[in-house]
């Protein structure tokens, strides 16, 4: 912006035509109206996206109704689905999302705070810290379906080595007491973490550079190494900010589908093993909808509004987290 | 080490010094600790170069003209392309941009020019940030419950409506900010004028963000584009071409790759893997385009 005020500006159009009319005139009836139709227009669509949400969870309880009459409380410490005898739970699923969600989020979390330091530690140059954020974002574009694709007829195979290995050798140890036949919570697990991975970097590398530099300048001024400062100084600064990253992180696990659906296989039970198959919730949802009678879908109802509490609730504590972060890091500046 | 131990003050008094060299234990650690972490993020980014090389490899063999001119094949039979999910897809989309559009859009100029911090606007915000985390299954959750159960059939409206769900928030806050990245002295400018808010919004404000307004588009339609799951009990599938019925099934690339991956015949998975290809590039595309469109500035 030419804001120096002394320079030329740029030759703009040629205006003499409409300088020869008054330009500064109070606006004619016709604009007033249009003024005033325009901006309720714009309050009413923004009211609209608030209810989009609320139409979202209104449809959900309603169509759930019924099967919470039916099933109460019940639903949700059973394992039992079958639509022919009508009985419903989803105790195994509720245990199963947590347990592949919180797996990921180990794997993922641990991986994405790494990725994050080296992306905002000045570890590489700048054009290469660059082209690996870009190459994360990538990450983050894969749809998920193609990562089940992958998941299916690559990383199945691979890590099915290794899996008989550890359950002919360590088989009394629950996280290996069964074998991996094909799907299973660990594949499932491994790409749920590959998927949150660019959510947690990007949030937490945020986090990471809004960190003062002057305060890494201090560590470094008395003396520190490039960890010391890391683990002193970063790390303890930007905590909030990471902590909300990885409950992000975890609400985008808990919700998602389709990886879920095509790895886990799809079986009503819970288990510690990491090579037992599982079920999830949204996995639930994904494989019984298409074909449910009115009974099921009921319960399938049922099922999602549980699932939409849950991500609600950890998404909700995730903002609420960065939220905080940000305006502590402000006084530090 | 053991000096840091034995103090018991606040400040710890540890042995600093500036000097470097891998025989201190100090620098040491940090060097190791260093090549690990460079090491585990190079880790972190093999599978997107693992998928990428399987797409290649599998997914190309397939490419062909008719691949995109014939429809889907039955179980067991060989030949057939996938043009009627490549169709199908695009048709979603489309109906999903045209009913996400002026509500993000319109969602967004009041964000930005008229909410300012009053209780609505910070509803509003909030309720496009919890929409933004919401999973994709609940958007066809809400769809089947809105449009299957009313309309009584799956059908590619109940598909864009469950996708267009998704799309309103990346759209109505991308172009929040792009909105209110117009320099508040053009602004000034025009109201100086004498231009109603009306039009300095219309003429000024909008104009001058509709790059930023394009990248939020493109990347909500690259992330709607490869949902599988909004659309697996709304738009369903379809073997057929889209006959201009909006109110019947219709097939995706992204429900093909589903159904098509748990298949046991040889030629349908490698249908799948040709339909992967062909939809990561379109994703591809739309983020490269998205990512030239506005130069974001914080890489300025």
């Amino acid at each position: 912006m030419a804001d120096t005020g002394m320079k030329q500006a740029p030759a703009g159009p040629d205006l003499t035509e409409a300088f020869r009319s008054p330009v500064s005139r109070p606006p004619s009836a016709w604009q007033k109206n249009f003024d005033l139709l325009f901006k309720h227009l714009a309050h009413a669509f923004g009211a609209g996206v608030v209810l989009l949400l609320a139409g979202v969870v209104f449809e959900v309880m309603r169509h759930a109704k019924t099967a919470i009459a039916d099933y109460g409380l019940h639903f949700l410490t059973t394992s039992t689905w079958d639509a022919n005898r009508a009985q419903f739970g989803i105790l195994a699923e509720i245990m199963g999302t947590l347990y592949t969600s919180i797996l990921a989020l180990g794997i993922g979390g641990f991986l994405g705070i790494t990725v994050a330091l080296v992306l905002s530690q000045g570890f590489v140059p700048r054009r290469v810290e660059l082209a690996m954020k870009n190459v994360v974002e990538l990450l983050a574009a894969i749809p998920s379906v193609v990562y089940g694709l992958w998941g299916i007829f690559v990383l199945v195979p691979v890590v099915r080595g290794p899996a008989g290995f550890l359950n002919e050798h360590f088989s009394s140890i629950p996280f290996f007491s069964t074998r991996l036949s094909g799907p299973g919570v660990l594949p499932a697990s491994l790409v749920l973490s590959i998927m949150i991975l660019p959510t947690v970097t990007a949030v937490s590398r945020e986090a990471m550079a809004a960190v003062p530099k002057r305060l890494a300048a201090a560590a470094y001024g008395l003396g520190a190494t490039r960890w010391e400062v890391i683990f002193n100084v970063t790390l303890p600064t930007a905590v909030g900010g990471i902590f909300g990253a990885l409950v992000l992180g975890f609400g985008r696990a808990l919700g998602e589908t389709m990886a879920l659906a095509m790895l886990v296989g799809n079986a009503n039970v819970f288990g510690l093993s990491l090579f037992s198959p599982g079920n999830t919730l949204a996995a639930l949802l994904a494989n019984h909808f298409p074909e449910a009678g009115k009974v099921e879908v009921g319960a399938l109802m049922y099922a999602a509004l549980v699932l939409m509490l849950i991500t609600l609730a950890v998404n909700a504590l995730g903002s609420f987290l960065m939220l905080r972060t940000t305006r502590e890091l402000k006084g530090l500046g | 080490m053991a000096h840091a131990a034995a103090s018991s003050s606040d400040v710890p008094e540890r042995k600093v010094s500036f000097r470097r060299s891998l025989s201190e234990p100090r620098t040491l650690v940090n060097t190791l600790l260093t090549v690990l972490a460079i090491a585990l993020t190079l880790f972190a980014m093999f599978p997107l170069f693992s998928v990428l090389y399987m797409l290649l490899v599998k997914g190309a063999a397939l490419l062909s003209p008719s691949l995109f001119s014939e429809l889907t094949p039955g179980a067991g039979m060989e030949g057939g392309g996938i043009g009627n999910a490549v169709v199908g897809t695009l048709v979603v989309v489309l109906v999903a941009t045209l009913l996400a559009l002026p509500l993000g859009f319109m969602g967004a100029v009041y964000l930005a020019e008229y909410g300012g911090d009053s209780k609505l606007a910070v509803v509003v915000r909030f309720c496009g940030k919890v929409l933004t985390g919401l999973p994709s299954i609940l958007a066809g959750v809400f769809a089947y419950a809105m449009v299957v159960v009313t309309t009584g059939s799956f059908s590619a409206f109940a598909g864009g409506a469950a996708m267009a769900i998704l799309m309103v928030p990346t759209v109505m806050l991308t172009a929040e900010s792009a909105l209110r990245a117009v320099p508040s002295k053009m602004k000034m400018a025009a109201f100086g004028m004498g231009a109603t808010r009306a039009q300095v919004v219309t003429r000024i404000v909008i104009p001058t963000a509709i790059p930023g307004i394009l990248t939020g588009v493109m990347l909500a339609l690259a992330r709607a584009m490869g949902e599988t799951a909004p659309l697996l009990f709304t738009a369903l599938f379809s073997d057929y071409w889209f006959e201009g019925k909006l109110l019947q099934p219709i097939a995706s690339l992204s429900v093909l790759i589903y159904n098509f991956a748990g298949s046991p015949f040889e030629h349908q998975i490698a249908l799948a893997w040709a339909a992967s290809l062909v939809l990561v590039t379109i994703v591809l595309v739309l983020n490269v385009i998205a990512q030239v469109v506005t130069r974001r500035p914080e890489e300025h």
